[in-house]
């Protein structure tokens, strides 16, 4: 047992916590919140020259990281300054199915930061159910809807998961391509989704098939938690810096001990939520990694409200203003239960998960 | 013991149903319905619809205009009201300041501000908070001197809700630094109109405008503009502060709020079901729906106490916490209906001309919502504060 950071990977979180304090502050943040875009090119740029993205892939596909700690470091990372780049969605699950589906040269694209990705799988009406899938794929077209798409708008290709008869795959298609409609909108958390429709779109098949999209997703539910983990932290630490300088009555608010000791409590659930994250790290490629995932993306998201909601409260005021950092953390914190399956689902899925 | 309604409670209930549905307007129904915010036009509209019909300042003795409702028409009326999804009565002017000038103003004062209030005339603001001085409000450092027959007054008021609106502000000003700080404020009513006063808006995290930083650079104020006393103000503000308790839990609305729950998880499937026959889903709505049932009854309880007579300033600190605490659940429990259509969301600031926000469940932005009604457990004394006065009053036999 060893629960210290490799050298690369703590070089890693150092270059990449510095280089987000001192380029990503409130400032330059919200104005890439209430761009058209929703992201920041220049950024992006930048996340890849300083190989944020290469770290989210094996040697073999191209990359130096690719395992659950390295998603865990970068994710904690982005999370902790509230990054509303689609690092997740477009890097790391395009890039991986991609991957996956042995296209290294569009994942060097990927790396480089020159592509940009979307999966398009969930559909309305089938919530964070994995196998609800209406979109069919017939001779090479695809026709049908797909939900809250993340990055949709500024993706170059899409992965769309289709039904060819009983067996759902996935397929690839270029964003202009025939019969492709975006509906686009802005997401409350930052960033951009869009609702997307196929019309007898040409695709082509990735060769992969639902395991793969669900092996996908188990790494996005590692990034997620650290993402979520990372925006906790900060929720905590603005939290802690508050109490220690806002008086009220003649003192510190902190030396209330009505907040003092709840103080305590996100203190001590930050810890249990960190070692959560690295449980589903940890055990990504384990036999059991469904069930360690499900617990932690759980206890994620309780413990998730609670840091926010607390913080807020602990605050005052001052929380609920937009240009306040917390504001924004806080809505990422939360948000975050709304991707991959929230807390009921994935108690649910433990609870099936623990009986078989 | 008697649970029931007598017959002319419910005669009073149908009467209120039938004003309801002939005379709220659906745009504003639709509005509130997906907790859209409204205008300043549609507020006004539907204060002058209550206040033709003499519904408007229920609180108020009839001698100034009011209908001097008892307890259970007014728990009748919001519940009826939040049932409707008719919006709620902006307070400001009828249930904290006018109060206040019945009791504490000038018969001057009463016979100019008070009509105005019910016609429309003036839209209040509340001038209280200040940058440093929010739960500790007697620290407040706006200043208010003397200058023949005007005040002039220097400070900043701040999280003045509406104020964009609003034409007119009572503030608490420091008139007396020099003696202890409860003792040395005064009650001021502001024309937002003089010349020094600057309101900027301030953004809330949900993209809303409906607070307000108000600046004053010597603003002059007709010294006839003091209610009571000079140096007194801290005992009306804390009259005002504590009067307004019928709608204090708000249980309307959270009523309102989960039968807008369940009415959404049953049209959301969930593995092929509707969510809200998901045995984890149903036990959450389940346990809020238990708590609202007895939060209805203690609320009940509590104001027929005050029309008594009573002067429940513990229990309304109670009704406060608990009342936000259950309307805080139901809004967390309509964000995780959405599931991932919680997330698109567009403020005006943000949305773009081609932008529609899809709304499957015509639920409204109900993770804004949500964002938005944590300020319920920080405005009007926080929950802290409310703790400390209940645990003040049982535990040392103080008074708050
Ligand atoms: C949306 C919104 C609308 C508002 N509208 C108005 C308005 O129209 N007019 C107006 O005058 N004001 C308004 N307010 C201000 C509101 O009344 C204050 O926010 C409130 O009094 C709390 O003050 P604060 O925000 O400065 O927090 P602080 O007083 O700084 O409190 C910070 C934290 O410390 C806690 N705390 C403080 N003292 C103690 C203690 N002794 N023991 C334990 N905990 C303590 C608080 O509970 C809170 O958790 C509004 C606020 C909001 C958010």
């Amino acid at each position: 047992m060893n629960f210290e950071l490799t050298e690369e990977r703590q070089m890693l979180q150092d270059t990449l916590r510095r280089y987000l304090r001192e380029k990503y502050t409130t400032a330059v943040r919200n104005d890439i919140l209430t761009s058209d875009a929703g992201l920041s090119a220049d950024i992006w740029a930048e996340l890849a020259e300083l190989g944020v993205l290469g770290a989210l892939f094996t040697e073999e596909m191209g990359g130096f990281g690719g395992a659950g700690f390295d998603l865990a470091v970068v994710f904690e990372e982005l999370g902790r300054a509230g990054v509303v780049e689609p690092v997740l969605d477009s890097a790391l699950m395009g890039g991986r199915l991609l991957a996956a589906a042995g296209k290294s040269d569009m994942v060097e694209q990927v790396i480089a930061g020159t592509l940009h990705l979307a999966v398009a799988h969930g559909e309305p009406g089938g919530r964070y159910d994995m196998d609800y899938v209406h979109t069919k794929a017939d001779g090479g077209v695809l026709t049908g809807r797909k939900a809250v798409v993340m990055n949709a708008e500024a993706a170059d290709h899409l992965i769309v998961s289709a039904r060819d008869g009983d067996a759902i795959a996935l397929y690839l298609v270029a964003k202009d391509a025939k019969g492709v409609d975006i509906q686009g909108y802005p997401l409350l958390a930052g960033g951009r989704a869009g609702e997307v429709t196929f019309d007898n779109t040409p695709a082509e098949p990735l060769g992969l098939s639902l395991s793969d999209l669900q092996a996908a997703t188990n790494l996005a539910l590692v990034a997620i938690s650290a993402e979520a983990l990372g925006a906790m932290e900060s929720a905590t630490h603005l939290t802690k810096d508050y109490l220690m300088t806002r008086t009220q009555f003649g003192r510190p608010i902190g030396t209330f001990q009505a907040l003092a000791h709840r103080m305590a409590d996100l203190l001590i659930e930050l810890e249990q939520a960190r070692s959560a994250v690295i449980n589903a790290a940890g055990y990504l490629e384990a036999p059991d990694a469904d069930l360690h995932l499900s617990a932690t993306k759980n206890l994620i998201g309780r413990i998730g409200r609670l840091v926010a909601e607390e913080s807020i409260q602990m605050h005052g005021g001052i929380a609920m203003t937009q240009e306040y950092e917390l504001a924004h953390i806080a809505k990422r914190i939360v948000m975050a239960d709304h991707r991959f399956g929230d807390t009921d689902y994935h108690l649910e899925r433990f609870i099936a998960l623990s009986a078989a | 013991m008697d649970m029931s309604f007598t017959d002319d409670e419910l005669a009073f209930q149908s009467e209120v149903r039938e004003f309801l549905r002939d005379e709220l307007p659906s745009e504003i129904v639709d509005k509130v319905a997906k907790g859209i915010e409204l205008g300043k036009d549609e507020v006004e509209r539907w204060h002058a619809i209550l206040n033709a019909r003499g519904w408007l300042a229920p609180n108020w003795p009839k001698s100034f205009g009011g209908g001097e409702w008892n307890a259970v028409q007014r728990h009748i009326f919001d519940t009826e009201a939040a049932a409707a999804n008719a919006p709620r009565i902006v307070p400001f002017g009828l249930s904290m300041l006018g109060p206040v000038l019945q009791k504490f103003g000038s018969k001057e004062q009463q016979d100019h501000w008070l009509p105005r209030i019910l016609d429309g005339s003036d839209w209040w603001c509340q001038g209280y908070s200040e940058p440093g001085a929010g739960s500790d409000l007697a620290s407040l450092k706006t200043r208010a001197v003397r200058d023949g027959d005007h005040y002039v007054v220097n400070g900043q008021k701040t999280w003045t809700t509406l104020g964009q609106h609003a034409n007119m502000i009572f503030c608490l000003v420091r008139t007396d630094p020099d003696v202890k700080q409860q003792e040395g404020i005064s009650f001021l009513l502001i024309d937002m109109n003089t010349p020094g006063i600057e309101v900027r808006p301030i953004i809330l995290l949900d993209g809303s405008d409906e607070v307000n930083e108000v600046w004053f650079t010597d603003v002059r104020v007709p010294v006839e503009n003091l209610v009571g006393e000079e140096n007194k103000g801290w005992t009306y503000a804390k009259y005002l502060l504590t009067h307004e308790r019928a709608n204090i839990a708000g249980v309307g609305f959270s009523q309102a709020g989960l039968a807008a729950v369940k009415r959404m998880a049953r049209a959301e499937n969930h593995n092929g079901k509707p969510l809200i026959e998901n045995p984890h889903f149903a036990a959450r709505v389940a346990q809020v729906d238990i708590d609202l049932r007895a939060m209805a009854t203690s609320n009940l309880r509590i104001i027929s106490k005050a029309a008594a007579g009573g002067a429940p300033g513990l229990e309304a600190s109670m009704l406060k916490v608990k009342g936000s605490i259950i309307r805080q659940e139901i809004n967390d429990l309509a964000r995780r209906v959405a599931g991932p259509y919680a997330m698109p969301f567009a403020s005006e600031a943000l949305e773009g001309a081609n932008d529609t926000i899809p709304d499957p469940l015509g639920a409204g932005p109900v993770a804004a919502q949500y964002f938005n009604n944590r300020k319920l457990s920080i405005f009007g004394g926080s929950n802290e504060i409310q703790r400390g006065i209940i645990a003040k009053v049982t535990m040392s036999g103080g008074r708050a």
